[in-house]
């Protein structure tokens, strides 16, 4: 630790001594206050302008980099004048501070509140003990909505990274490798609602005897089999949803085990292939089990996805034909049927699902110096 | 005679299919656009260049950019929630990174386990909490409502990533700027910023495809007004209330498309370097 060298002051008298110090702290209450009163008259523009578009975004750029450094500054600058043994003590959560307190109240206390209210009737008044997650696995769309989630984890999660191994494996032992990782990958920047969009044309469906303008239809078509309607045929319906959660993810499946695949000692590779091992049996009982960290990481990273899944659904189906999933019922719940108990439960039961993985990754922290 | 090498022909052969199961949905949506609504209905898209009724046409993207879907100022609305929902976020997440990673205090590792724990949380569940708060101070529905939200539930993720970075610069660097008199706002400011430039674009490019794709966010915090709906929400509009218009439809979502897939094309080896630094998150 170390702080601020402070030049040796002059001699002076008592009534100096005095006004300086009144001085400083007038300066230190002064400064803070301007600097808020700044940010608050952004904050309020912000809200509530009416001016152009471009010129609130350019304010807000402004106010997002400008008013934040500002705070860091004078915060810093306050800290400053503290004595030093204070100003050690202050300035780390100088730093941590803002970051904490945003964290606190976007997720940290709202998790606390949802739990809580998940306790209570649609408008929060009531008192109902477990009566909504009774209802969440009772009623009939909610149990499906759960069964359809189950699908999206372990399909979606399954498939994309297997998929993403198996590609990663082979494009590194073709020609075509630039090319394929570029187009495989690329849907990665794609929203879920284009992908959705994209895939309307793989799946649509004509009745038969009319053109069918979407491919998978007219695949069958050729082959004299008639066309099936895909998105209102369940449980297939979830099932092509979740392709298109496959299609997206694969790319990064691939990229995240291609770049471990790429840390595999070729010598211990040579040394199977010299003891006779087939490619087969070198990529099961070698390669996998040394990247297998990495698998884990990113089926991890999927499965996340697939338990909070939203977008495709809204996209494709609107939850009709019994595609709803935990994600597009709760915000239902919440924000259509404004009954908050009942989303709330749906949300804590998502939050529910994650924690194995919140366990896992805190316990990578335990033994971990930070 | 060279002997055919069977199984690199075989492997060859495989990844070009799959090169084109990846890239024939995205062709097939590119073509539609062009095409006018009669033919879109009448015939597959593949069948546009062997048709004779087939002609190609700009309309369907004037339409949808300039017609009643107002997809030129959805476009503006995506641009004025994505950059500074990207920028907010950055410095603040950096500059907690730094004290994690350099100074001391009490709490600290029970703080950054906390952050942790919060890396993987689903966003829903501070939905409603947040829109409650922002009802009650009148916030709801204005691009600083979902800026702020975005900040939020990206802040983790950027503190990791940063952390990660921040805390793997050598140990001289700081500490011969601290025998130099630096206080560790300058250091941050002179050295650890500058040097931090990987990660910064990284996390950026993350935050950037992650609010520019995302519905979820604005559906909750920007309502259904026209006037600020961003391009996913107008795109989801147009699949549920007309969903016969697909010539618009296509034009709207390639629209939407270009800027993320421009950047991660031109930027992608910042955006995997960010991947493998942060792929403990959900």
């Amino acid at each position: 630790m170390y702080q601020a060298v402070a030049e040796p002051p002059p001699p002076r008298g008592v009534g100096q001594v005095l006004a300086t110090s009144v001085g400083r702290v007038l300066v230190s209450i002064f400064v803070p206050v301007v600097a808020f009163i700044v940010l608050w008259a952004g904050f309020l523009f912000l809200k509530d302008s009416g001016a152009p578009k471009a010129v609130i975004v350019l304010v807000a750029i402004v106010w997002g980099i400008g008013g934040v450094a500002m705070l860091y500054v004078v915060a810093n600058w306050l800290t400053e004048k503290l004595p030093p043994a204070w100003y050690g003590r202050i300035l780390p959560f100088v730093f941590v501070g803002p970051a904490i307190a945003i964290l606190a109240f976007y997720l940290l206390v709202p998790a606390v509140l949802t739990g809580w209210g998940s306790l209570f009737d649609a408008n929060g008044q009531e008192f109902v003990g477990l009566d909504n997650y009774v209802y969440s696995f009772s009623n009939p769309e909610m149990v499906t909505a759960i069964r359809n989630n189950v699908l999206w984890l372990v399909f979606g999660t399954l498939f994309s990274t297997g998929l993403g191994l198996a590609i990663a494996v082979l494009v590194e032992r073709s020609r075509l490798d630039r090319l394929a990782k570029t187009l495989i990958f690329l849907p990665m920047a794609i929203s879920f609602v284009g992908a959705s969009v994209i895939w309307r044309f793989v799946y649509s469906f004509q009745p038969e005897g009319q053109p069918q303008v979407g491919l998978l239809n007219a695949i069958l078509g050729s082959f004299g089999i008639a066309p099936v309607s895909w998105l209102t045929s369940e449980p297939l319906n979830t099932i092509l949803l979740i392709v298109i959660l496959i299609w997206g993810q694969t790319g990064f499946a691939m990229v995240i085990i291609g770049a471990a695949l790429k840390g595999v000692p070729d010598e211990m590779l040579e040394a199977g292939r010299i003891d006779g091992a087939g490619e087969w049996q070198i990529f099961r009982k070698l390669i996998v089990p040394t990247i297998w960290p990495t698998i884990v990481t990113v089926a991890t990273t999927i499965a996340i996805l697939t338990l909070k899944i939203y977008d495709i659904v809204i996209a494709m189906t609107g939850g009709n034909f019994n595609t709803q999933v935990i994600a597009t019922l709760m915000w239902k719940q919440a924000f259509t049927f404004f009954d908050a108990g009942r989303g709330s439960a749906l949300a804590v039961i998502l939050l529910v699902a994650v924690t194995p993985v919140i366990w896992y990754n805190l316990r990578q922290f335990r033994g971990r110096a930070i | 005679m060279r002997r055919i090498n069977w199984s690199r022909v075989a492997i060859n052969l495989t990844v070009f299919a799959l090169i084109v199961i990846w890239t024939v949905p995205t062709l097939g949506l590119f073509i539609t656009s062009f095409r006018e609504k009669e033919a879109i209905f009448n015939s597959g898209w593949w069948t546009a260049f062997t048709d004779p009724q087939g002609a190609f046409t700009l309309d369907n993207y004037e339409q949808v950019l300039f017609g009643g879907d107002g997809l030129a100022n959805a476009f503006l609305n995506t641009l004025a929630v994505t950059i500074p929902a990207v920028v907010i976020p950055i410095l603040i997440a950096a500059f907690a990174a730094y004290g994690f990673a350099w100074l001391q205090f009490p709490g600290r590792r029970l703080l950054f386990i906390t952050m942790v724990a919060l890396l993987v949380v689903p966003l829903q569940i501070a939905l409603i909490p947040v829109l409650k708060a922002y009802l009650a101070i009148d916030l709801n529905g204005t691009f600083l409502a979902v800026w702020l939200a975005h900040a939020g539930f990206g802040l983790a993720l950027a503190t990791y990533l940063l952390y990660n970075y921040i805390s793997q610069l050598p140990k001289d660097i700081i500490e011969s700027a601290a025998l130099d008199g630096a206080s560790h706002f300058t250091t941050f400011r002179r050295l650890i910023l500058p040097l931090s430039m990987p990660a910064l674009a990284a996390f950026a490019i993350f935050q950037f495809l992650w609010v520019w794709n995302d519905l979820l966010v604005a559906s909750t915090f920007l309502g259904t007004d026209k006037e600020v709906q961003v391009m996913t929400q107008a795109l989801v509009s147009m699949t549920g209330s007309r969903g016969q218009d697909w010539q618009l439809l296509t034009a709207g979502a390639f629209i939407s498309m270009i800027l993320p897939v421009v950047v991660f094309l031109s930027l992608q080896r910042y955006f995997v370097k960010g991947l493998l630094a942060g792929s403990v998150k959900g």
